[in-house]
């Protein structure tokens, strides 16, 4: 394999997440003025009711399913007793519907944002870039299901699980096992990996925020606090 | 007992004029910056209206403030804090600009720069949202003013329950008030129990209501909380923002930009004391009539040697204690019952009191207008048919309880006949003021503080301990009050290695697609 892919998934996934991290944390630290959902439901309602729960049921349902997906290891699967072509049908099918119902409302989302004349004017750059980094990145996801149908014996969804894991668990030789990946997984990887790479120069860093936010559930109604 | 203090507002409506003075440096200080265009922290209404936004005041349709559930514990109107993170994607009680207004500016430039016509050429008026021209200005900030406004509209105000509002749409019963209504820096606030964040706070030492600037995430969540509708979503900065009570001059000892700036003198501040392990209690009384008194009960007399002795074992500082003996607020609020809470079935324990008006019925007496009683040679007219409805009043300041208000009445109009004896005869009638339940001394300094209204009668402001909450050592040659972090401004124009970062960036840039649109136009 040549030096590009080594680098693209064996080295560029560790400086995607430390630019995640590290850059969270520098901007946590130093320009929280700047740290918000950056909502535009005031301006214009239209049908941000629909189209944001549905995007973020279907974005937070894709994230927590490639989490578990992809860095449960294999033993346990094994152990449970869970068949690697059952899990890839599942993986599948699951990832088919959240990433229908994320596809749905991002693009009523994103025709709520291009049509308005309001929202048009407020828009940054930033905005559009990430609504469509993350539609390309979600079609490629989609289009992966396709592929996976032609081989259901879960042989490439295990190799991708051995990529994830031996990255996050600092193994050498990630990069290996999906040398000869299909090249819409491959893109898929990219785009989803440098996704957490702008993560933390765009709006997206409210996702911390919204799990934060959970801890509103234990906090008492008011807060009073000396100067 | 957990004694707190907070600085307190009274307006007195009898005296107010209308003229906006308080809104318009409210917003010269606060508000003149890109995304809060359309917000007043302060803003004058012209009652009856719907107000500002449109129809604040039906909670059927914004979910403001808190209900009493069957338990008797009270949760936000808007829901309990399950329901309120399930809508945190899309607030379905948000209200959207239109409901404030679309804010405008006006193309000034054209006068200036137009060729030569047979008509003189006009400014249009363009939308500060989209910087393109408006055809139509469909609604503003004050749009009823002075009753502007046909009364088919008008009359959506919600305070005409149990108001037979048909009577008063007639020309010769036409009846108006101004409401100057501002952040209430509640007891109970709404807005501090329905953020997600945990980034509205009430501060502990003087009751002012904040929103902590760096820790808002813009769930939007406090906008429909409040019932009030005086916290504003920053359309630019994402953030929300609210009345701070001019805390910076509070804590010199200065009374707020509006209530110094008032024409009319009907603004006063002052110091009230109150026991906090109450507050729970007092919003959450089962009959929404009875909220006025348990708030009453809930304040605490600056004047008794135990509550005196217990806040100054809490580190309550003295000069606070002495402040809150002459507060004008407590005489008002609690001594002479005058003043009354703004809307408290809201159970939000709102701190910013109104005095009912009472101004133009007494001429209407004299003229024989109206039912009315002699007591000696004085004219009482019949508080009850006053020009603007008792029940109307109630509904706005005691959950519909006509009985205070009636009381306030009688007595500020028992104070005008004994003054007006005292001027033409030369000599007060007592027995003007048996009835209401006042006595000479009472009366010679409700007239010194409501109607002479001296500045230092108004205004009883003490500075705050600076001292023992931070060291001002460490606070010399920083930076003041700024957006973001320290002296930064909290905006990042620059790439991200070039570029000093550079003082304090008070106004946001405008987004260069709005400065387009706008040079487009």
């Amino acid at each position: 394999m040549n030096g590009l892919h080594y680098f693209v998934f064996g080295i560029y996934p560790y400086i995607a997440l430390a630019i995640f991290i590290l850059g969270s944390l520098v901007r946590f630290e130093r320009e929280q003025y700047t740290w918000k959902s950056d909502s535009s439901q005031l301006l214009h309602r239209g049908q941000l009711r629909l189209g944001n729960i549905l995007f973020h049921i279907g974005i937070l349902g894709l994230f927590f399913g490639h989490l578990v997906g992809l860095l449960t290891p294999v033993a346990v699967w094994d152990a449970l007793g869970v068949t690697h072509s059952f899990k890839q049908m599942v993986a599948m099918v699951a990832g088919g519907v959240m990433g229908g119902i994320c596809l749905i409302g991002l693009a009523i989302l994103l025709h709520r944002r291009l049509s308005d004349p309001r929202l048009r004017a407020v828009t940054r750059p930033g905005d559009k870039i990430l609504l469509l980094w993350i539609l390309i990145t979600l079609l490629l996801g989609l289009s992966t299901i396709f592929v996976s149908a032609s081989h259901r014996d879960g042989h490439e969804m295990v190799l991708l699980m051995n990529w994830a894991q031996h990255i996050v668990t600092f193994r050498g030789g990630a990069a290996d096992f999906i040398a000869n990946a299909h090249g819409l997984f491959k893109a898929h990887l990219f785009m989803g990996m440098t996704l957490f790479v702008i993560f933390p120069f765009t709006r997206l860093v409210h996702v911390w925020s919204g799990f934060g936010s959970v801890t509103y559930l234990g906090r008492a109604w008011q807060l009073v606090r000396p100067r | 007992m957990k004694i707190r203090a907070q600085v307190g507002m009274v307006l007195n409506l009898d005296k107010c004029i209308g003229c906006h003075t308080c809104s318009v440096t409210c917003k010269n200080v606060w508000t003149s910056r890109d995304g809060v265009e359309y917000a007043w922290f302060n803003n004058v209404e012209t009652k009856p209206g719907i107000g500002y936004p449109k129809e604040w005041e039906n909670q059927e349709k914004w979910q403001g403030g808190w209900v009493r559930n069957a338990a008797g514990k009270l949760e936000p109107r808007q829901g309990g804090r399950m329901k309120i993170l399930a809508n945190i994607f899309a607030n379905p009680n948000l209200p959207s600009i239109d409901d404030y207004y679309e804010p405008f500016t006006y193309d000034y430039e054209h006068l200036q720069k137009a060729p030569l016509s047979q008509t003189p050429p006009t400014a249009r008026p363009v939308s500060v949202l989209t910087g393109k021209k408006m055809d139509k200005i469909k609604w503003g900030p004050n749009w009823e003013d002075d009753l502007g406004g046909e009364f088919a509209s008008r009359s959506r105000d919600a305070l005409f329950e149990g108001v037979q509002k048909e009577m008063y749409s007639t020309f010769e019963n036409t009846f108006m008030m101004y409401l100057p209504r501002l952040c209430e820096h509640c007891l109970n606030p709404a807005c501090v129990a329905s953020c997600p964040s945990g980034s509205i706070y009430k501060r502990e030492d003087d009751g002012i209501v904040l929103v902590d600037q760096d820790k808002c995430r813009g769930w939007r969540m406090c906008i429909s909380g409040c019932p009030y509708k005086k916290i504003y979503y920053n359309w630019q900065s994402g953030k929300a923002e609210k009345c701070t009570f001019c805390f910076p001059r509070i804590e010199a000892g200065q009374p707020t930009v509006c209530s110094e700036t008032c024409v009319g003198r009907i603004r006063y501040l002052g110091v009230m004391l109150y026991d906090a392990d109450l507050i729970e209690q007092a919003a959450a009384t089962e009959n929404e009539q009875d909220l006025y008194e348990a708030q009453l009960s809930a304040f605490l007399d600056p004047h008794s040697p135990e509550v005196i002795a217990e806040a100054l074992r809490q580190g309550i500082a003295q000069s606070w204690l002495d402040a809150a003996q002459k507060s004008p607020v407590y005489k008002m609020a609690v001594d002479w019952k005058v003043a009354f809470p703004l809307h408290p079935e809201y159970r939000t324990l709102p701190m910013v009191w109104y005095i009912p008006p009472l101004s133009p019925i007494q001429s209407a007496a004299e003229a024989g207008q109206m039912p009315h009683s002699t007591v000696g040679d004085s004219i009482i007219p019949d508080v009850k048919s006053l020009r603007i409805p008792v029940r109307y009043l109630a509904n706005l300041l005691t959950a519909g309880k006509e009985e205070p208000v009636v009381a306030a009445l009688e007595r500020m109009i028992a104070m005008r006949a004994y003054k007006r004896g005292e001027s033409v005869h030369g000599q007060g009638d007592a027995t003007l003021l048996d009835p209401v339940g006042l006595d000479p001394a009472t009366v010679e300094e409700m007239y010194q503080v409501m109607a002479i209204a001296n500045y230092e009668d108004r205004f009883v402001v003490p500075s705050s301990h600076k001292e023992v909450v931070e060291d001002s050592f460490n606070e010399k040659g920083s930076c003041g009050f700024t957006f973001g972090n320290g002296c930064s401004g909290g905006t990042s124009p620059g790439s991200l290695f070039g570029k000093k970062p550079e003082g304090s960036v008070i106004f946001i840039d405008m987004p260069k697609s709005r400065r387009r649109a706008a040079d487009g136009a």
